[in-house]
């Protein structure tokens, strides 16, 4: 069984973290950071070439992850794949025993690094979710044929954005998500626990039963935070966290200690994390470290978040 | 109607090689309106090639293009005529019509864009890409499929910033635009639809319809 879906279910808090596949074929420097994770977190998303980028395709990272005994959650999107390549994905999938996926529509391909390339959008997320859905009801494939031997099975979740205006379009899809199978949500990153009060409050109005994990992304400089909120839909980081990270910089170059803003954004995360915990305000949380995943460890440490063996099979 | 832009002179050039006499079709209808086809393009586009040493020995301008009857006919002029080659100045369907009914090889003189609304002359916008399976009877009229850049059926993704799309910010997010449609119209309960995966197969070229033949499964 899904260990998400365990520890969800079982009322634990959860934690995951996020790994993307290398631009090339060397995983091994993948796996030595995955090492820093194992016995810190449930479960490690692997992304499905973010932001349209080129990479290694997500299920080879999954399977060696599972075979390194850390538990993968299955990214996949809409934008290279119709139904028949998403859908033998996931048979590959569940051979190796992943049993865990995040549906997501995907970014354009005009968006990413290989512009000239078709998108595909046979799918978007609620299409893949519903796909599975239909697929575990009936045990037939996208194209009503039988399925030999076992069907696959999987814990479905999917990604929602709580700063979103206007609101009711987001809470509209993460419901159709829902309906379509999807049992966790992973939130865009959020900065303040006010937007995440909002937006939780939003779904319990709407009567929306899912498992909400609330996206946590270490903020490493202002540089990148000003960026974020620039470039990033869905990315709101606030003014005092910013200057925070400001003062942390010129603090660093002053007394000429090097990694002050980074520090500064693993305890803000730290801190978020512990707060939402403390006052049980979602079911668990997502660290997006964005190639930092020394720095997950350390954030969870500082947070106090403890995870037992026993929950991790 | 289909909107269709020039394609570069020196294109045209290139692939008229080293012929010498052309003649030059354009169209009464779409390709007349876009200005690419029309009496007055004809003009311009000998007078270019005059220049360039070839000699226009016939322009056509039928009253529309892709009308294989009327092209047929039209096309009867040049049966006498010495031609190395036959410019169309109509759309896709246009060039392929003029193509089946000559033994002389036909180049295209524009690129067909799409199927597009006319705003006001000169300025066209994109509004229906044909896709077999209409869904505005659930999206107040704004078509997700051609005002998405993802053609998504079930709502926006998270790529929308400011209401513009991730793809051309330039563009408005269409879901948003549909969602401000439906609340206007008081019929924002439509969003909760579920839509059906989209059916592909409804999309699947080259098609072909034939009235006579439907009306007989009719019945």
């Amino acid at each position: 069984m899904s260990v998400l879906k365990k520890v969800l279910e079982g009322g634990k808090f959860a934690v995951t973290a996020e790994m993307a596949t290398p631009k090339g074929s060397n995983f091994l420097p993948l796996i030595a950071a995955a090492s820093s994770l194992q016995g810190k977190i449930h479960c490690v998303n692997v992304t499905d070439m973010q932001s349209a980028c080129l990479k290694a395709s997500s299920i080879g990272l999954c399977i060696r992850l599972k075979q390194y005994g850390i538990e993968p959650i299955l990214q996949m999107t809409g934008r290279d794949r119709n139904r028949m390549a998403i859908m033998a994905e996931y048979f590959t999938a569940a051979s190796f025993g992943i049993d865990t996926t995040l549906a997501l529509t995907g970014d354009h391909t005009t968006i990413g690094d290989c512009k000239d390339a078709k998108p595909v959008f046979d799918l978007d997320s609620v299409g893949i979710l519903q796909m599975l859905s239909d697929m575990e009801a009936t045990g037939k494939d996208c194209g009503g044929n039988d399925i030999e031997g076992q069907v696959p099975k999987f814990y479905k979740g999917a990604a929602v954005t709580p700063v979103y205006d206007p609101m009711v379009l987001q809470i509209n899809k993460l419901r159709q998500k829902v309906e379509a199978g999807a049992k966790f949500v992973q939130t865009q990153g959020v900065f303040e626990i006010d937007q995440l009060k909002r937006f939780v409050d939003e779904v319990n109005k709407a009567n929306i039963d899912v498992y909400i994990m609330a996206g946590i992304i270490p903020l490493k400089s202002a540089g990148m935070a000003k960026y974020m909120n620039s470039a990033v839909p869905g990315i709101e980081v606030p003014d005092w966290q910013l200057e925070k990270l400001s003062q942390a910089a010129a603090e660093g170059k002053e007394k000429g200690i090097k990694g002050l803003p980074t520090k500064v954004g693993m305890e803000m995360a730290a801190e978020m994390i512990a707060k939402i915990k403390e006052e049980k305000l979602c079911s668990g949380v997502h660290i997006m470290s964005i190639g930092a995943e020394e720095n997950v460890g350390p954030i969870l440490d500082m947070s106090g978040i403890k995870i037992a063996p026993e929950e991790l099979v | 109607m289909i909107i269709s832009e020039k394609k570069p002179f020196e294109e045209v050039l290139d692939m008229l090689g080293d012929a010498k006499k052309v003649a030059l079709v354009g169209c009464g209808s779409c390709a007349t309106s876009c200005k690419v086809g029309g009496e007055e393009e004809l003009a311009q586009m000998e007078e270019a090639l005059k220049e360039k040493g070839i000699e226009v020995v016939a322009k056509l301008l039928p009253e529309e293009s892709c009308q294989k009857m009327l092209v047929k006919k039209e096309m009867k002029a040049l049966k006498d005529l010495e031609v190395d080659a036959v410019i169309s100045l109509a759309c896709g369907n246009g060039v392929q019509t003029v193509a089946e009914n000559t033994d002389v090889v036909v180049y295209p003189a524009t690129n067909t864009k799409f199927l597009g609304q006319i705003e006001r002359i000169g300025i066209f916008n994109e509004e229906c890409r044909m896709c077999g399976d209409c869904v505005l009877g659930l999206t107040g009229g704004i078509c997700p499929i051609t005002h998405c850049a993802k053609s998504l059926v079930n709502g926006p993704c998270g790529g929308q910033k400011d209401g513009k799309c991730e793809v051309d910010p330039e563009n408005p997010c269409a879901w948003i635009e549909i969602y401000k449609r439906l609340e206007k119209l008081g019929k924002l309960d439509l969003l909760a639809k579920t839509r059906k995966t989209k059916d592909y197969a409804a999309s699947i070229y080259p098609k072909h319809i034939n009235l006579k033949e439907k009306k007989e499964v009719a019945e």
